[in-house]
């Protein structure tokens, strides 16, 4: 049986997503092409991480995203599930501290019982205060949201892809997508920085660039215009936490400041709203006026926040908003072959999952034959973590694997092998081993590990020491080595 | 089960003369613990000369100093457990407390008397000093980096900005200067440096690098890697002039602005912590609210003279020797120390006034001709200058403080009227 080849262009949480879902068919040759030297590490890395429970968008004005942010919640439980990811689902509140504020709960309320969201209720102060003990004493009415939750998302998108990749989808890193080909009618090849890949099905789930790649077969109309949110994270230590999502009645332009606690149990903060130049696609800067927005946004919500002497990060990311403010999911007008998955600004993460279940249907409409595999695996296993584990576990670990006896990151007790797990699972810079498994993510934000995850990079991946790299091309630890400069 | 009368946690300066001393008095079963491979903490990877004038009256580098109280160890007989991570402590009542620690050979749950926390300090990353920007590489802790130099051989950059003028970061503008690289700037947002003289000289004024005073570091620029830094000049109140912004071209940013005790272990227990040392509340043995628990050395206040963490670890010991011959710490009352006018803080915070005790503390910011009295007993004490980089120690003995009735003793320091 000859295959249908699909490219995916974009590895972030949409683009795995359909990765995954993609990878069910037999006939289907899956690639997943991703410019970054890892995969998830645009939108997808920085974000609130919410998995929405779907209130907040109007299905008249955005009928897509009302339509798969609730779907999205649901399957993300059967995903999270499967694919051990870590997720926590302990719903949110929207607090009201007006009359004007509280009006909107109540058009929050319909707007998600047309949308079809369960559970939701409008409850009164002592309830509130029940569910969350360092909700303001302010707040007037809350909308309760029982199925909102939280998620990794740098984990879903790198268990997705282990998962794909695990069921034969092909992963291209550091491939850059720079020009499409096609024959009048419909698309044959991409050509990137690393050759030319034959296609016959292109697939956009490039973030904040989907509008240039859609420009590249052109007919598109829209645009996708950067708007920043930035964060304050807290040390896991930071006290008081939060049990619950809290959020303020929403704005137009965002569904405004959150205070949650991560799924690692740092309480975090943010974002704001600032709308950048179409432009500044990388301008992921945090400033000190956004900053101060937060933090007095974020204190509004809550009885109090720890002090600021327990912050551990400052950090920003960007949301793809795209022209008309709605998910642009649909295949090119005319050149067949090339599907847009656009402007999958929130609720994208929680979305992705409902979105990627689209593709298939899209392909069959567009006249493609799709058969399921008869053994496609579900499942991956997450990288064990051994500061979870009871003590008799850690004793097994390590007599199975002495590497486990090696604390290579203090604060957040990571362990040699879980180092050079990560590395065995894809990662190859020190970003990469971070962002898989905690270490250098705790209140010395890598001083006493960064040296050691170094030289574990630098063994497994025999390069020297000071090549190295903490995140992309040119991001090298170092310039040279100083003991082979002595020996000269 | 392990049973010890002490075990040290941390085999820094501190850790290694507790362990020392603990033997010498006569305490038997004494274990050491730290996660490193080698002993002595941070001195291994401070290459330079300045240690020991005290404690060994030499001028000694940080390996020689080692190799000085490794050798005067190993002619005691304690358990040393290397590459052994300490994460768990359990005080299970007075008498007993749980050390859980993993190492290749697995997970050991070690019992003890007394414990002397020793772990040290950690610095202050870019986030916690307010820095906004980018979040690219070339951006590192100064013991970071000399960790990378002077442990792993790794070259960081060759255009150096340093933030910070503490001892630490101008030993490190030194060392990137001795390797060739090209120093742009030492920042400092105070008015005065926050190192002794003889480091300004030694690593600053000798190499020709610029001390930027009343400077502060707004901003980071660059994608993958750091390639300019933006900085201001500042007010009295820290706050940033307008047009005074100006950008310097760099490849390395290196933080040292602060250290900070590494106490998590401790606040897991619930022990109280003194906000301003964010370290332990301790009695003049060095004991914090639990009994039979004590913190010496950068782990109870960020040290200058490795002396004074010597000195604190030989206290904690002597405290932990008591704690297990007299079943305990003695003090018909403790007493407490409070502060007035320019000090930041005084340790320890508790004194029983029925021994000896050595008072540790710094002041807030520098002033010239002044005095610290303690009304309580009578003292006067003057100083030409006092500087918040230079801490005071002072020991008062148990005669001058054996009349005090009162329940505390206050500590001011102030301009002496002339
Ligand atoms: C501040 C903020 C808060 C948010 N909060 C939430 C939330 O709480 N809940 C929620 O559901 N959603 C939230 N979102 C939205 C969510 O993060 C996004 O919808 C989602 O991450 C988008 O994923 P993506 O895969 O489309 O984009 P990306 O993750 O950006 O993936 C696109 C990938 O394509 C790659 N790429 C681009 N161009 C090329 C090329 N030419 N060749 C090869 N590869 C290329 C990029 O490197 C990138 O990895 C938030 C977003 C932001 C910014
Ligand atoms: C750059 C620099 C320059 C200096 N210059 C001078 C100078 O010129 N002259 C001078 O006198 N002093 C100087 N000092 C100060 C002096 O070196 C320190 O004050 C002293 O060495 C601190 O010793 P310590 O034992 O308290 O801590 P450390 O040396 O930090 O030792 C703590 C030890 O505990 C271990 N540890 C921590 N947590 C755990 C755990 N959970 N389990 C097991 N082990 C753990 C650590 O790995 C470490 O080995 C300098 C310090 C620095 C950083």
């Amino acid at each position: 049986m000859s295959k249908a080849r699909v490219a995916i262009i974009g590895a972030g949480i949409v683009g795995a997503s359909i990765a995954r879902v993609l990878s069910r068919y037999e006939n289907l040759e899956v690639h997943l092409i991703e410019m970054e030297v890892d995969v998830g590490w645009g939108v997808s890395k920085a974000n609130t991480a919410i998995l929405h429970a779907g209130y907040d968008d109007d299905p008249n004005l955005y009928p897509n995203r009302a339509k798969y942010c609730v779907r999205g919640n649901y399957l993300w439980r059967k995903w999270t599930k499967q694919l051990q990811i870590r997720a926590s689902w302990n719903g949110s509140l929207v607090l009201s501290f007006s009359e004007e504020d509280e009006e909107e709960l109540y058009n929050l309320l319909e707007r998600g019982e047309r949308n079809g969201v369960k559970g939701l209720r409008i409850i009164e102060k002592d309830e509130i205060q029940k569910l969350e003990k360092n909700a303001s004493p302010s707040a007037t009415l809350a909308l309760w949201a029982p199925t909102a939750g939280q998620i990794s998302p740098f984990e879903a998108v790198t268990a997705l892809v282990e998962n794909a990749v695990e069921n034969g989808v092909i992963l291209h890193l550091e491939t850059k997508v720079l020009d499409i080909v096609e024959d009048g009618t419909r698309v044959t090849k991409l050509v990137t920085n690393n050759g030319e890949i034959e296609v016959d099905w292109v697939i956009n789930a490039t973030g904040l660039y989907a509008d240039y790649i859609a420009e590249l077969v052109g007919g598109s109309e829209f645009k996708i215009t950067p708007r920043r949110g930035e964060y304050f994270l807290f040390d896991s230590t930071a006290e008081p936490k939060v049990s619950r999502i809290l959020f303020p009645a929403p704005k137009p332009k965002s569904k405004g400041v959150v205070v949650t606690t991560t799924v690692d149990g740092n309480l975090m903060i943010g974002p704001n709203a600032t709308d950048l130049p179409e432009e500044e696609k990388e301008n992921k800067e945090t400033t000190q006026e956004g900053l101060e927005e937060v933090w007095i946004n974020a204190s509004k919500l809550v009885k109090s926040l720890p002090s600021k002497s327990k912050v551990i990060k400052t950090f920003a990311g960007l949301r793809p908003e795209p022209t008309g403010g709605d998910f642009i999911i649909k295949p090119h007008d005319s050149l067949l072959g090339f599907i847009n998955v656009a402007g999958m600004r929130s609720p994208g993460l929680t979305s992705a999952p409902a979105v990627a279940y689209e593709i298939p249907k899209m392909l069959l409409h567009l006249g493609a034959r799709l058969v399921l595999k008869k053994n496609w695996n579900p499942t991956r296993k997450r990288i064990i973590r051994f500061s979870e584990v009871s003590n008799r576990r850690k004793n097994k670990l390590i007599a199975m694997n002495p590497l486990y006896g090696n604390i290579v990151c203090q604060c957040e007790m990571v362990t040699e092998a879980e180092v050079v797990e990560a590395i065995r699972r894809g990662a190859r810079t020190i970003e990469g081993v971070k962002l898989r498994t905690r270490a250098g993510m705790g209140r010395c934000q890598g001083a006493f590990c960064r040296a050691k995850i170094a030289m574990i990079l630098s063994r497994e991946l025999k390069i020297k020491p000071w090549q190295v790299r903490v995140k992309g091309a040119g991001s090298e630890i170092g310039v040279g080595d100083l003991f082979s400069l002595l020996h000269e | 089960m392990y049973t010890y009368d002490l075990i040290v946690i941390g085999g820094g300066a501190s850790g290694i003369a507790a362990a020392i001393k603990a033997k010498e008095l006569g305490v038997k079963k004494v274990a050491l613990v730290d996660e490193k491979s080698y002993l002595g903490g941070v001195l291994p990877q401070c290459i330079h000369s300045g240690f020991g004038l005290v404690y060994f009256k030499e001028d000694l580098t940080g390996p020689e100093f080692t190799e000085k109280l490794v050798q005067k160890a190993k002619k005691l007989s304690f358990d040393v457990y290397s590459d052994t991570f300490v994460f768990k402590i359990i005080y299970r009542d007075y008498f007993e407390k749980l050390v859980y620690a993993v190492s290749k050979h697995g997970i050991k749950k070690l019992k003890t008397k007394t414990i002397v926390y020793s772990a040290g300090c950690r610095e202050r990353s870019i986030y916690e000093i307010g820095v906004v920007g980018s979040r690219p590489s070339g951006i590192f802790t100064a013991g970071e980096a000399q960790t990378l130099m002077d442990i792993y051989g790794i070259m960081p950059g060759k255009n150096i900005v340093i933030v910070g003028s503490g001892d630490v970061g101008l030993i490190m503008a030194r060392r990137f200067a001795l390797q060739g690289a090209n120093v742009k700037a030492v920042i400092e947002i105070m008015p005065y440096p926050g190192g002794l003289t003889r480091n300004i000289v030694q690593c600053l004024n000798d190499f020709n690098i610029p001390l930027l005073l009343s400077h502060s570091v707004l901003r980071v620029i660059g994608k993958d890697r750091i390639e300019e830094v933006e900085v201001c000049k500042v007010d009295e109140s820290k706050k940033c002039i307008e047009d005074s912004i100006f950008r310097i071209k760099c490849d390395t940013l290196i933080i040292s602005a602060g250290l900070v005790p590494r106490v998590e272990l401790l606040e897991d227990l619930g022990i109280s912590i003194d906000p301003l040392t964010k370290s332990a509340v301790v009695n003049d043995r060095l004991e914090t609210s639990l009994p039979g628990i004590f913190v010496a050395g950068n782990a109870l206040v960020v040290n200058d003279l490795v002396d004074y963490a010597v000195e604190q670890g030989e206290v904690a010991a002597q405290g932990a020797s008591e704690f297990v011959f007299n079943n305990g710490i003695s003090a018909a009352q403790w007493k407490k120390i409070k502060l007035n006018g320019n000090i930041r803080f005084f340790v320890p915070q508790l004194i029983s006034g029925e021994r000896d005790v050595i008072m540790y503390g710094r002041v807030i910011s520098p002033e010239e001709k002044v005095k610290l009295e303690i009304n309580e007993i009578k003292k006067e004490i003057s100083f030409f200058r006092v500087r918040p980089s230079e801490m005071i120690r002072l020991r008062l003995n148990k005669d001058e403080l054996s009349s005090v009735k009162t329940k505390s003793l206050t500590f001011s320091i102030s301009k002496r009227s002339e």
